[in-house]
């Protein structure tokens, strides 16, 4: 195999959550990522160095002194207050992290923005009035620019990497990652919001475990309910982006499966939703958010007609938590 | 006199800053402790419907998620008057109890240990085994750490959906409700959790690491145990480490695993000498003098509290605040927790010696060893056919608060909102009391105490390292 990639992570404003997803990998993560042949530079919640010795990798890669492959940044970037960076200047530098990031992007081969608020702005951009100055590395909320600019360009010639999601799934991260140092990514590998299509061309909605009640649109009243999510409580799982509920979170689960609705957290701005998260605005009874490729005419139609089809037994477990009428044995065998 | 300023100090969750003054000894003279991220949530949640902070607190912290969560279910179940139903309740502590225990797994492999492959301690004899296992991203430790605390949060993927960021604690109870499968599979879990802890941490059965009950019999205990945690304590004891990380020997516990009666641990104050005092959350205040944040009226109680920024603020340090109790910083985390419970071999430890590092490393591994068999119990407990949530209404107006301990101790929110809209909330985090700066009156945080005298020199071993990773802090919490 070719020389090792050079992975740098780095975090700013964010929660750090889309790390210790990482390391909920259903493999060992150090060996996979070792076995495609990437190796950490430096992450701060996992390698040795500390203090001067980190300052000093970190000044080495933004010099150019130190060749790096991979930028790894988790957190959005606050310019604020007054566009000075003090909400977070970099321990032991004195130094916005925004100054280190702008530094830091031109050297890298590619650039990932791991998670929403490092892609879009995310919550750390949600305040009224946005004091952080809070925005993601390409974007601010759904518009191109951000930190480092719509025109921006990583080494490798693509602008960065989207790795949307909060926090992200694993798998979302480590196939990024594996596909960059096996393959490379071409632009059209990315979606039109800079995401990875490797996760990014699914909607939430596919494979969801609610499937039955969604089509009778047999709707949850209140949290625990089994029901459809969509109809009272907020869920957007039929316009959001991601493989959700095809690729299983911490070996079994969904936000889905666990009962609660899809927040788009894949989305730009999924953090001011215009609504209650636990609550679907509607317009004279119709839900406002219905699914994007669907005529609503067409939805309504058939919305009205399944409601009237819906079976007694999956009217009754819509709002129950577990299952209160159970299927029918069928007594002549299955044809 | 001299200064030393360490920061990226990384292995920690967050950013963190260290100010170290030194004498001509080259010891600490005084320590000044910078949280350096800001990111405003409680002004993120002003203004929002209160059901919404079920969505947003959790994103405060990527590794104390699901504590943020149960607070703040706990702060609006306060303001509905509603208690979570028992499926609801054993659920919480399952969901509560999988995120602590994962993340003291996390502290011990991936942020403590890596220290003692360190450089500066090639010529002890136990150095080549213990940086053969515990290197950072190296060792062979986390090959088996690492699946065995996937594992124990698979419990999220069967009654939370996901971790971190889970929407499914609520103010009466969880919204998931196990099938007979699955709360099979969360046994077996269960069960591949404890295979680890025993043949791999301990060397031993869970119950009897639990049932040690004196410093000495730890000691004895430990002698010639095959098990990371008796390495850990034998290289401890070389390095004379339970002198080190004293800080002011004053506890506090919110009070942790709600029961039907009363919690697993209860909450209360406890110094060395005395029997615990009850907690009267109407004394904690928190004091703004050293941060970038506007003073105020001077310290105020968090049901009252403000939080506005002042950047150019002279005599600051930090963006954290200081909370104290009565006028007094306190120490929380596993350690506080099990003193105040008064389990008998941390008292005893705590009474002769003082807190110390190993003294909190210990205590985070007799959770591990109390709190599994309790998740047990909570699993074997599940209640089929029962409810997991009752329904409440929110009234237009109240207020709430929520206590509750993450991994790393005591957290508290405090919740008020008018017409239906938050209109003030109020957070403080473990490593807000750990990390806290100075006072008005000039009083340390409990690390800052707890650095002051250490050698810490550029050629000094990497003990600043460890008295300050022995909190486990978690920085994105203390400011959040």
């Amino acid at each position: 195999m070719s020389a090792p990639l050079r992975l740098l992570w780095l975090q700013s404003g964010g929660c750090g959550g889309c790390t210790q997803s990482l390391l909920c990998h259903e493999r060992p993560l150090f060996a996979e990522l070792a076995g495609v042949g990437i190796e950490f530079l430096w992450h701060p919640g996992l390698s040795p160095a500390s203090g001067p010795e980190a300052l000093q990798i970190l000044e080495d890669a933004a010099s150019g002194a130190t060749p790096f492959d991979i930028l790894c940044l988790e957190g959005a970037l606050l310019r604020g207050p007054a566009g000075t960076g003090r909400f977070h200047l970099l321990a032991g530098s004195g130094k916005p992290m925004t100054e280190w990031v702008a530094r830091l992007a031109p050297r890298a081969r590619w650039v990932v923005a791991v998670g929403s608020c490092t892609a879009y702005g995310g919550l750390s951009a949600s305040t009224p009035g946005n004091p952080l100055e809070a925005c993601g590395l390409q974007y601010e909320g759904h518009i191109p620019g951000g930190l480092l600019g719509r025109e921006f360009r990583s080494g490798a010639g693509l602008p960065v990497i989207n790795i949307a999601g909060c926090p992200t799934h694993p798998g979302w991260v480590t196939d990024t990652l594996a596909a960059l140092a096996l393959e490379g990514m071409q632009p059209d590998d990315l979606d039109e919001l800079g995401r990875p299509r490797l996760y990014a061309d699914q909607l939430v909605h596919h494979g969801c475990p609610r499937n039955e009640f969604y089509e009778f649109k047999a709707s949850a009243e209140k949290p625990s309910d089994l029901g459809c999510l969509m109809e009272n409580l907020g869920c957007k799982g039929t316009q959001a982006h991601a493989d959700c509920n095809t690729r299983p979170w911490n070996g079994v689960g969904s936000c889905l499966k666990g009962g609660y609705p899809c927040i788009a957290c894949t989305e730009p701005e999924f953090e001011n939703p215009g609504h209650p998260f636990l609550e679907t605005p509607k317009v004279a009874g119709i839900p406002i958010g219905l699914p994007t490729d669907m005529p609503k005419a067409w939805f309504v139609a058939l919305a009205a007609l399944s409601k009237s089809a819906t079976p007694h037994r999956v009217r009754e477990n819509a709002r129950a938590d577990h299952p209160r009428v159970l299927p029918v044995q069928k007594k002549t065998g299955l044809k | 006199m001299s200064r030393r300023i360490l920061g990226p100090f990384n292995r920690v969750e967050g950013d963190l800053e260290v100010i170290l003054d030194l004498d001509d000894a080259q010891r600490v003279a005084a320590a000044r402790v910078n949280s350096p991220l800001f990111r405003g949530f409680e002004q993120v949640l002003l203004g929002r419907d209160p059901l919404d902070a079920l969505a947003i607190v959790p994103r405060i912290c990527g590794i104390c998620s699901v504590s943020q969560s149960v607070a703040t279910a706990s702060a609006l179940a306060d303001a509905m008057g509603i208690r979570p139903t028992a499926n609801g309740i054993r659920a919480t502590n399952l969901i509560l109890a999988a995120e602590n225990l994962a993340d003291h797994l996390s502290h011990f492999y991936l942020f403590f240990m890596p220290d003692f492959a360190h450089r500066a301690y090639a010529s002890r004899p136990w150095f080549e085994a213990t940086a053969a296992r515990f290197a950072a991203l190296q060792g062979s430790a986390s090959a088996q750490a690492l699946p065995a605390r996937a594992g124990l949060l698979k419990l999220m993927g069967f009654l939370a959906g996901k971790w971190p960021h889970s929407l499914g604690l609520q103010p009466g109870g969880t919204t998931r409700a196990p099938g007979a499968s699955e709360r099979i599979r969360i046994l077996a879990q269960l069960r591949e959790c404890r295979a680890f802890l025993e043949q791999i941490l301990f060397g031993d059965r869970l119950e009897a690491v639990a049932a040690i009950d004196s410093r000495a019999g730890l000691a004895t205990w430990a002698e010639g145990r095959a098990g990371d945690f008796p390495a850990f304590l034998a290289l401890a004891a070389d390095l004379g480490l339970e002198h080190r990380g004293r800080a002011y020997d004053r506890f506090l516990s919110h009070g942790a695993y709600a029961g039907q009666t009363a919690p697993l641990f209860p909450a209360g104050l406890w110094e060395p000498g005395t029997d615990p005092a009850p907690l009267d959350p109407a004394r904690i205040s928190e004091d703004s003098r050293h941060a970038w944040l506007v003073d105020e009226e001077g310290p105020l109680h968090p049901a009252r509290g403000l939080t506005r920024v002042e950047a150019g603020k002279p005599a600051a340090y930090t963006w954290c605040k200081a909370p104290r109790y009565a006028g007094q910083p306190f120490e929380v985390g596993a350690l506080a927790r099990q003193l105040v419970a008064g389990q008998p071999l941390l008292r005893d430890w705590v009474n002769r010696q003082g807190a110390s590092v190993p003294a909190r490393i210990t205590a985070r591994m007799l959770e591990l060893a109390r709190v599994l068999p309790a998740m047990e119990d909570w699993a074997r407990s599940l209640e089929p056919g029962q409810p997991y949530c009752t329904p409440g209404e929110l009234p237009a107006d109240g207020h709430g608060a929520g206590l509750i301990e993450a991994a790393r101790g005591s957290l508290g929110h405090w919740l008020e909102f008018r017409r239906g809209r938050i209109s003030r909330y109020q957070i403080i985090a473990p490593t807000t009391w750990n990390f806290s700066p100075r006072d008005s009156q000039g009083q340390p945080g409990p690390l800052e105490k707890a650095l002051e005298g250490l050698p810490a020199g550029p050629e000094a071993p990497p003990l600043v390292q460890h008295v300050v990773r022995s909190f486990d802090p978690c920085m994105v919490c203390t400011v959040h």
